[in-house]
């Protein structure tokens, strides 16, 4: 650290305009934060530099040649001209070159009118073509059902070759060949399979990389953009729907440092294909008889209110993680005020012992953006790819600065990031094994462990590994701990919870868990947990959770944001058990934007409601952040809003104060009942003095493939034909 | 020399040791291609095992009587732990490394300007004729590949030349091409 911060800055000149630019940051970076454009192929901000394509070349003063931008670093007393003619030369040469082999077949290409090769041609490159030779050709190559490949139109700028090197973690893609002869390809036929690979589609700044599934279906100036909020994991990844005659036809990032940077994972740019699966419920149905027939809203709303009226006392209330807030707030009101207690949207969770020690919402503890500062991460049952592919990506970069990473898992997956130690512990023993790591992170700091865990740990042999992670953790100043989905749907959730939560404790470490579905913390805030009420106040009532409703059949269901029985729920006994108790209910309404076969054996009415993209609504994140959409395209046939629906059942089941005349509405009610627990951090309530059960007999926690979290990935063609949907056992 | 299952280290110049891994693509690498390998993973620092993929590649090539497939370079990605796609873009990038199947002596006669101007064109049709090939082909016995016109191997005062096998003869006529390419196995 320099004493006096004025040293960190060198004084340049920019076109005429003295700036101070950082010590040691590149050209580029001190143009581009002064407003003055340079153009460039290559270059990339999240990416490292290549200096390859030479278009940002520069005039500075004394220096013979033009100079790369991006590879030529600020220097005291520099001059640099971004416009003069020796530069402006340069570039207009740069791009006659790269315009030799690029074909003109801008009219029949995606990228056409968003494209920075055209763009830049039409500012920095001549007006008249003077080459007259012929251009060469490249074979385009299949690298999977994501991407389509022109690779005729590539110019080289190794940007998809950069990613996979530095942000996937696994160099997918090369530079096959050299001279003239230069390839991007994978050399070996084979598919790029990367959960973030998708990103390469933005990255290219020309046609060579698009998305096939979007191939030939839109012109980027047709379309509108709407922002939007990933539902399938809860990092809250910012997105952009575009939107051409109500339906969207691609999705792409919505940048924000904050959470998201520049990417996307994978399934969330192309899950939007499954909002227009066959087997969208386009229209309103009713069960009579035990043959389905089409009414009208009026009709299925009526015979829905009168369902749940008159099954109130016995009213089973499911709902999906990843609907919006406001849908569940108003469901968790609407299956309150009908006088049901039973309200649950964690549907592949089993074990609710520790439902006192519960806190406000799930959470990581700190923001998105802050894994980074880490010095230290312990992430226990967690397959950290597949359920937060952009958690991943964050984890990946502290790693890859130093933070000690360290995992605890029934599998030995691959995490493609320096790891400091990874202990594969199958489920059973994996309870077990956290004590272990409690005892040694204990012995180490010198303290005594509270009795329950003392008498627990007595049965445990702490050995190298147990102290290896807990060294680990120990090392810097600000550490966490990390629960992921293996650890919540465990049998023994509560025991883990109540081992962690102490280690944290002994440790000075941030207690995160990684909830499943977009919207977990949203649900909790909203009340649709069965013993808090929104805001996290307790339940005056507490109710069954989702295991005890089928446990204890309830006479009817409500079964919200298109929940499958044969996928949503836990492992093959509680999907079992849910099938049962959903077969003998008198009653099973079904909100839903699809309709299984299963789902019409099983229920009695179908609403059929919009998918996360035909609805405004909320979705609050794992960090806490509360991130709004308005709606981005129509909703498919009749399917309404989930809150439009959620409202007129409450007004036909004669709730009170029900009278929301939008989602905003009903947000800000929301908003103010949460206000008093808003400011409390979203970590576990401490002080688990419970006793420690170490699981007797064999336990094992399926493990949810990446494209099968939810209903709308079950039913996007690309991702399921992707290596990862094909052959899920692989991947996992 | 390493066998499955048994750990094998080679201690990099930093002095830390490195394990090449040695799973079922890198079996298809013979003990002596391993060891030539380990020479080379020795001169780097440990994580720097990519600088030893050009020679590997050699070696790898030379154990396979001049040529690489795909599943010997997997083969070197697998023994030093790197993508695979890297160890291609080495092999596709160098001229020296083959990446079809093509005879095993590597014969590139110099057509560049000294050469050309003291009679390499009617050596090359010679080679060609006498061989039955075309440059780019190799005998059908995989005796002889005739790889390519050279550019310029800077040895113009022994001009016209050609390279076999990485060996420069010079002042070549019809008689004395015959005469070497004849005593190729």
């Amino acid at each position: 650290m320099a004493a006096n911060p004025q040293d960190d800055f060198v004084n340049v000149v920019i076109d005429g305009v003295a700036v101070k630019a950082k010590k040691g940051a590149m050209i580029i970076h001190a143009t581009d934060q002064n407003g003055r454009y340079v153009p460039r192929f290559c270059y990339h901000d999240k990416l490292p530099i290549a200096a390859n394509c030479r278009m940002c070349l520069v005039e500075v003063e004394k220096a013979p040649k033009p100079l790369p931008a991006c590879a030529t670093p600020v220097a005291e007393g520099m001059k640099i001209f971004t416009r003069s003619p020796n530069a402006l030369a340069a570039q207009k040469a740069t791009m006659e070159f790269l315009l030799i082999n690029h074909p003109l077949d801008c009219p029949i290409c995606d990228q056409g009118g968003e494209c920075e090769l055209q763009d830049l041609a039409m500012g920095f490159g001549r007006d008249v073509a003077r080459y007259t030779e012929s251009k060469r050709i490249v074979k385009d190559k299949n690298i999977g059902p994501l991407i389509s490949t022109d690779m005729t139109r590539c110019i080289h700028c190794t940007r998809c070759v950069r990613f996979g090197q530095d942000i996937a973690g696994i160099q997918e893609l090369g530079t096959i060949g050299r001279g003239e002869h230069t390839e991007i390809g994978t050399f070996v036929e084979r598919s790029v399979d990367h959960e973030l690979s998708g990103n390469i589609i933005d990255l290219c700044p020309v046609g060579a990389l698009n998305s096939k599934p979007f191939r030939f279906h839109a012109r980027a100036w047709e379309m509108t953009q709407q922002p939007l909020v990933s539902p399938h994991d809860g990092t809250g990844t910012n997105l952009y729907a575009h939107v051409l005659r109500g339906k969207v036809m691609r999705v792409v990032p919505r940048p924000n440092e904050a959470i998201n940077e520049t990417w996307i994972a994978d399934r969330d740019r192309f899950s939007y294909e499954g909002i227009y699966s066959p087997d969208r419920l386009a229209a309103p149905m009713l069960r009579e008889n035990g043959a389905w027939k089409t009414v009208d809203w009026d009709v299925a709303l009526n015979a829905a209110a009168e369902a749940l009226k008159a099954s109130a006392d016995s009213l089973g209330v499911l709902a999906s993680p990843s609907a919006t807030t406001e849908e569940l707030y108003l469901l968790a009101r609407l299956a309150r005020g009908l006088g049901g207690t039973d309200i649950d949207h964690r549907l592949r969770m089993s074990d609710f012992r520790d439902a006192a020690l519960d806190p406000v919402a799930p959470g990581l503890g700190l923001p998105v953006a802050d894994i980074e500062l880490l010095s230290a991460l312990l992430v226990v049952g967690c397959n950290l790819r597949s359920e937060a592919p952009l958690l991943a990506h964050r984890v990946r970069k502290a790693a890859r600065c130093g933070t000690k990473v360290s995992f605890l898992n029934p599998f030995d997956y691959d995490y493609l990031f320096p790891v400091t130690t990874r202990v594969v512990s199958p489920s059973t023993t994996l309870p077990a094994d956290l004590l272990g790591v409690l005892v040694a992170a204990a012995e180490a700091a010198g303290t005594v462990l509270p009795a329950p865990f003392a008498r627990a740990a007595a049965a445990v042999v702490v050995g190298p590994a147990h102290r290896d992670l807990a060294n680990a953790l120990a090392s810097g100043e600000r550490r966490a701990i990390w629960l992921g989905a293996l650890a919540l749907r465990h049998p023994a959730w509560a025991d883990l919870r109540a081992v962690a939560t102490e280690l944290a404790r002994i440790t000075g470490a941030v207690l995160g868990v990684l909830a499943e579905g977009g919207n977990a913390a949203g649900a909790w805030l909203a009340g649709a947990v069965p013993h808090r009420e929104s805001g996290g106040r307790p339940a005056v009532r507490a109710g069954r959770d989702v295991q005890a409703m089928f446990v204890q059949p309830r006479r009817a269901y409500l079964l919200f944001g298109g929940i499958e029985p044969a996928a949503d729920f836990g492992d093959a006994a509680a999907v079992e058990r849910a099938r049962a108790a959903l077969g003998q209910a008198e009653r099973v309404v079904a909100i839903t934007p699809y309709v299984t076969d299963e789902l019409r054996a099983l229920a009695h009415v179908l609403l059929p409601m919009g998918s996360f993209a035909e609805t405004s609504g909320t979705y609050v994140s794992l960090d806490g952040t509360w991130q709004s959409v308005p709606g981005a395209a129509q909703p498919v046939g009749e399917s309404r809003p989930g809150w439009k629906i959620l409202r007129v059942l409450g007004n036909l089941t004669g709730q009170i104060d029900f009278e929301y005349q939008s989602s905003e509405d009903v947000l800000a009610e929301l908003r103010a009942r949460c206000a008093a627990t808003a400011a409390q951090p979203l970590e576990p309530a401490s002080g688990s003095a419970r006793h420690i059960e170490l699981p007797r007999t064999e336990v094992a926690v399926p493990d949810v493939p990446i494209y099968c979290v939810d209903a709308l990935v079950r039913r996007a063609p690309a991702l399921q034909a992707t290596r990862a949907g094909l052959e899920p056992e692989k991947t996992l | 020399m390493s066998e499955q299952g048994s750990v094998h280290t080679v201690r990099t110049s930093d002095g830390q040791l490195f394990e090449p891994g040695y799973g079922p693509k890198a079996a298809l690498l013979t003990a002596h291609t391993r060891h030539e390998i380990d020479g080379f993973i020795a001169r780097f620092p440990l994580g720097r095992q990519r600088s030893a993929t050009l020679s590997a590649l050699r070696f790898v090539q030379e154990q396979n009587d001049g040529f690489l497939t795909p599943e010997l370079m997997d083969a070197v990605a697998e023994y030093l732990q790197l993508p695979p796609i890297q160890v291609y873009e080495v092999a596709s990038f160098y001229s020296m490394f083959e990446t079809h199947p093509c005879g095993r002596h590597h014969v590139s006669i110099c057509t560049n300007i000294s050469c050309w101007l003291n009679g390499a064109e009617e050596l090359l049709a010679h080679a060609e004729k006498t061989l039955g090939i075309k440059v780019g082909e190799s005998t059908p016995d995989r005796r002889i590949f005739l790889k390519k016109e050279e550019e310029c191997l800077a040895a113009c005062t022994g001009a016209p030349m050609m390279m076999v096998d990485h060996v420069f003869h010079e002042h070549l006529t019809p008689e004395k091409l015959d005469e070497i390419l004849g005593e190729l196995k």
